[in-house]
């Protein structure tokens, strides 16, 4: 499952084990939700449980950075593991985001 | 030795994970690496994908809504074909559908394209597809439907205990 926190100025968003189409509209709904109503400055996708991805991932995390960077915010995203990475990396993510590794 | 199954669901999201873990499990006994195994998931998942939110335009994950559908959600009531082949090593995965065809394939094919961007699909589905596996063909006739074909060689596995014909 997946969980939202707001700490400080961050919002962590822990993703759930497997992140595609059917789960994606709802994290991305619940995700601006959290992002409109506390004063969010950056955004932080926790991986850690993650065990697949597929580009439905690759747009909730472009979505909120389009969101983010505008008003001078950080999306980073971080456990991911080598595929996820691979992804990230595929699509030119990596550079807007600051990735870290498992 | 060759080995065959085929899978047809409703175009609903639901289904998504259950595609990809068929495919999994059916290749299983060749032992691939984890690596191999997330490449087929990932490019199984991109083509069921494709079929339920462009083929039969049933948008929205339900996750939101559990297993239930609300009752004011028009879901669109076609049917996603998996077939794969499993022949010397080689998987062959085709997903097919019967809903509104692309109008230009190459078009759909470049990276980052994406006729959807208001429901925050990235335009890589066909990128990722190509780039994990070996061989991706796709043909599609507008109002027909849409057919992706997709191979894989998986590496030889464990050198003990395998059908030699394998």
């Amino acid at each position: 499952m997946e969980e939202f926190q707001v700490i400080e100025n961050c919002l962590m968003i822990k993703l759930p084990e497997e992140v595609d189409h059917h789960r994606a509209g709802y994290i991305s709904e619940r995700a601006d939700c959290f992002i409109a109503q506390s004063a969010v400055e950056h955004v932080v996708f926790d991986f850690e449980d993650t065990q697949f991805m597929d580009s439905s991932g690759i747009g909730i995390i472009a979505g909120r950075y389009k969101q983010i960077a505008c008003l001078g915010g950080k999306v980073y995203a971080i456990h991911a593991n080598p595929q996820i990475l691979r992804m990230l990396t595929l699509s030119g993510l990596n550079k807007l985001v600051i990735c870290d590794y498992k | 030795m060759k080995n065959e199954i085929e899978l047809y669901f409703d175009g609903i999201s639901n289904n998504e994970s259950l595609a990809r873990v068929t495919v999994a499990a059916f290749v299983a006994h060749l032992n691939p690496t984890l690596e191999e195994l997330a490449d087929i998931k990932t490019a199984v998942s991109e083509a069921v994908t494709n079929a339920i939110i462009h083929g039969y335009e049933n948008y929205y994950g339900y996750g939101k809504y559990g297993n239930h559908f609300p009752a004011f959600m028009q879901v669109h009531p076609g049917k996603v074909r998996l077939h794969c082949t499993l022949e010397q090593g080689i998987l062959h995965i085709e997903v097919s559908d019967e809903g509104k065809g692309i109008e230009n394939i190459d078009k759909a094919m470049e990276p980052l394209y994406t006729t959807k961007p208001e429901l925050e699909r990235s335009g890589m589905g066909f990128a990722f597809m190509e780039a994990f596996m070996d061989d991706l063909e796709v043909e599609s006739t507008p109002g027909k439907g849409t057919t992706v074909r997709m191979q894989k060689k998986l590496a030889a596995g464990p050198w003990f205990g395998r059908d030699d014909n394998d």
